[in-house]
């Protein structure tokens, strides 16, 4: 029964654990890629696990009267918050939780990273890293609509807000033939949303490492962790939404779809570590005046299509 | 009538309510800026926990999306107009504190003593199978006019705060006949002009 | 426990809610403060309007369409609010209640 979820299919402890064990696979794998990507040497690519290691036993140093509570708050936050978007990522055609309103609850966990991040950059009392959580708001306001829009749209030509309905509805055709536009933008705004390659303003060396500047031991490993995880998470989602998620012959259905998120993920690196630091500044008018109408323009296409009983 | 509600799902009703209301009361305890608003974002995710709880799953979501978007706007404005953002120096920023607490008090008792002395209809009402569909059905549907107002309303409010925000109008951008080539902004923006 | 036991102490919470929102709004000097206390009045209103659903109507989607409107009234209070905070500041360096009585008879 397709309708079942992994919850209910494995039982509800088995299930978290292996989604959790999942998403920091996936997060691994990720961070190995950009290292492997950045330096040129495939070796390099266990570089991750060698820093997470050294990250767990370093000792914490702090600054002069931080908001403590606020500041683990906001570090811890942001695995938790990538993790839970994986909640409604299907794993094997299935996915942890089922809601009517999957999309909007991705959504909602990426919203409150603009919390968890701000925090981040709150907590320390120092002012690069709080110069870099502006920025991150401010960034946030650039991908935020289009990206919002890109989900809708996959949701719009199901039907449903549901992700294992969105894959029943791509068995004939996978949604980035009619919706690329929406494919583009719902990778990019991943880069965007884990601050990540070139939109990591809120991290960059001109602010001293920003939001991150003041992290260490623990904390600084949980929020990278969580920025990797988002990415791998996102991959998954975006090969679920609009690359069919496990449909293709041959193969079993959970390899596909993995194969399909290594893929977006090769591909989101190789070009992410291409292109130069885009600065907030300039991507709140590029999204407003251009991404956004195209989004919009998109959207109306695909309800046409729906109109015409094109996906059904 | 018996809740249909589980009894996990009463007990998690009972914490988030009482958080939520704790939540709301550290508002306007705690000294530091920061502190407040995220103390009223930890009220809303109470209450759209509680929401969750009671099978209203879209609802839930957008309201922890749309109060998480607004708290994280919010502390910037927080910080940006209050004297002492941190709380590092504490200072009390209220008038008529009193009489204020009445009416908060009288507002509260006398809204629960009508809760408590309603005869509640006591039925067993049929649920829908999904409660997101029944929303979007209704606000494309049958309640049409609400989302049409709410469209020209939000609409409305975009004009009005940017115009109410912003000190620059066409001509601090192309002069004062308008005949600039490039108009003079202090951010440049992205596009070329 | 009864269905009604459990929407009535819901709306005790939401009422709690509008009554510590309703005394911050009339208490606080500072503007986005007062704002801070009207979202928690309308977060009451949410509250409620939910457990209204569930409890006395769910088969009509009259209290989730109020829910809805309770939101988008939060986002133009937030947004009016912030845009009179930015205009009266930029006009006069103001960002108390007590400045701002130019009104008062």
């Amino acid at each position: 029964m397709p309708e079942q979820t992994l919850a209910e299919a494995w039982g509800l402890a088995p299930a978290v654990l292996g989604v959790v064990a999942i998403g920091l696979v996936l997060g691994l794998v990720v961070a190995g890629v950009d290292r492997a990507v950045v330096s040129g040497a495939p070796r390099t690519a266990v570089e991750p696990i060698r820093s997470s290691a050294r990250l767990l036993v370093e000792q914490r140093r702090t600054t002069l009267a931080p908001d403590r509570l606020l500041w683990r708050l906001g570090c811890a936050a942001v695995p938790a918050l990538a993790l839970l978007s994986l909640a409604v990522v299907p794993i094997g055609g299935r996915t942890l939780w089922s809601t009517s309103a999957d999309l909007v609850w991705f959504n909602a966990m990426e919203a409150l990273l603009w919390a968890a991040v701000w925090l981040v950059g709150w907590g320390p009392n120092a002012v690069h890293a709080l110069t870099g959580g502006y920025r991150f708001l401010a960034q946030g306001l650039a991908y935020e609509l289009p990206l919002m829009f890109a989900l809708i749209t996959a949701g719009l030509a199901a039907g449903s807000l549901r992700t294992t309905d969105i894959l029943a509805a791509q068995q004939d055709l996978w949604f980035v033939v009619t919706m690329p536009v929406a494919f583009v933008v719902f990778v990019g705004s991943a880069a965007a949303f884990a601050f990540w390659g070139p939109f990591a303003a809120p991290t960059a060396a001109d602010i001293a490492g920003g939001v991150t500047s003041e992290l260490s031991g623990v904390d600084r490993l949980l929020v990278e962790a969580g920025r990797a995880v988002f990415l791998g998470a996102t991959a998954a989602m975006a090969a679920a939404l609009f690359l069919g998620g496990g449909s293709g012959p041959w193969l079993p259905g959970p390899l596909w779809h993995l194969v399909k998120t290594l893929a977006v993920v090769a591909a989101l690196v190789w070009a992410g570590r291409r292109i130069p630091l885009l600065r907030p500044d300039r991507t709140v008018e590029v999204g407003w005046t251009v991404l956004v109408p195209l989004t919009l323009l998109q959207a109306l296409v695909v309800a046409v299509l729906v109109l015409n009983g094109f996906y059904a | 009538m018996l809740t249909e509600l589980s009894g996990w799902a009463i007990t998690a009703v009972a914490v988030l309510g009482v958080l939520s209301v704790a939540a709301g009361i550290a508002v306007f305890v705690v000294d530091s800026m920061a502190r407040a608003t995220f103390a009223l974002l930890a009220s809303f995710l109470a209450v759209a926990g509680v929401l969750l709880a009671l099978d209203l799953v879209y609802l839930a979501v957008v309201t922890a999306l749309m109060m998480t978007i607004e708290m994280a706007i919010m502390a910037v404005f927080m910080i940006m107009f209050m004297m002492n953002p941190a709380g590092l120096m504490p200072m009390t920023m209220v008038h008529n504190a009193k009489a204020s607490a009445v009416m908060g008090a009288g507002a509260f008792v006398v809204l629960a003593v009508g809760i408590w002395t309603i005869d509640w209809p006591t039925r067993n009402p049929p649920r829908p199978a999904d409660s997101t569909r029944q929303l979007g059905e209704a606000i494309m549907g049958s309640h049409m006019l609400v989302m049409l107002v709410i469209g020209i309303a939000l609409f409305a409010t975009i004009l009005a705060g940017t115009i109410l925000a912003t000190a620059r109008g066409r001509y601090d951008r192309l002069g004062p006949g308008l005949d600039a080539t490039h108009p003079d902004d202090p951010v440049p923006g992205g596009l070329p002009r | 426990m009864t269905a009604e036991l459990v929407l009535q102490i819901l709306l005790t919470v939401a009422v709690a809610l509008v009554g510590v929102g309703l005394f911050g709004a009339l208490s606080q000097q500072s503007i986005v403060m007062v704002m801070m206390g009207l979202e928690l009045v309308l977060n009451g209103v949410l509250l409620a309007g939910g457990a209204a659903w569930y409890f006395l109507a769910p088969e009509l989607p009259d209290a989730q369409v109020l829910v809805v409107v309770a939101l988008v009234v939060m986002a133009v209070e937030m947004a009016m609010g912030f845009a009179v905070t930015v205009a009266i500041y930029r006009a006069r360096q103001v960002d108390m209640v007590d400045m701002a009585t130019d009104l008062r008879g």
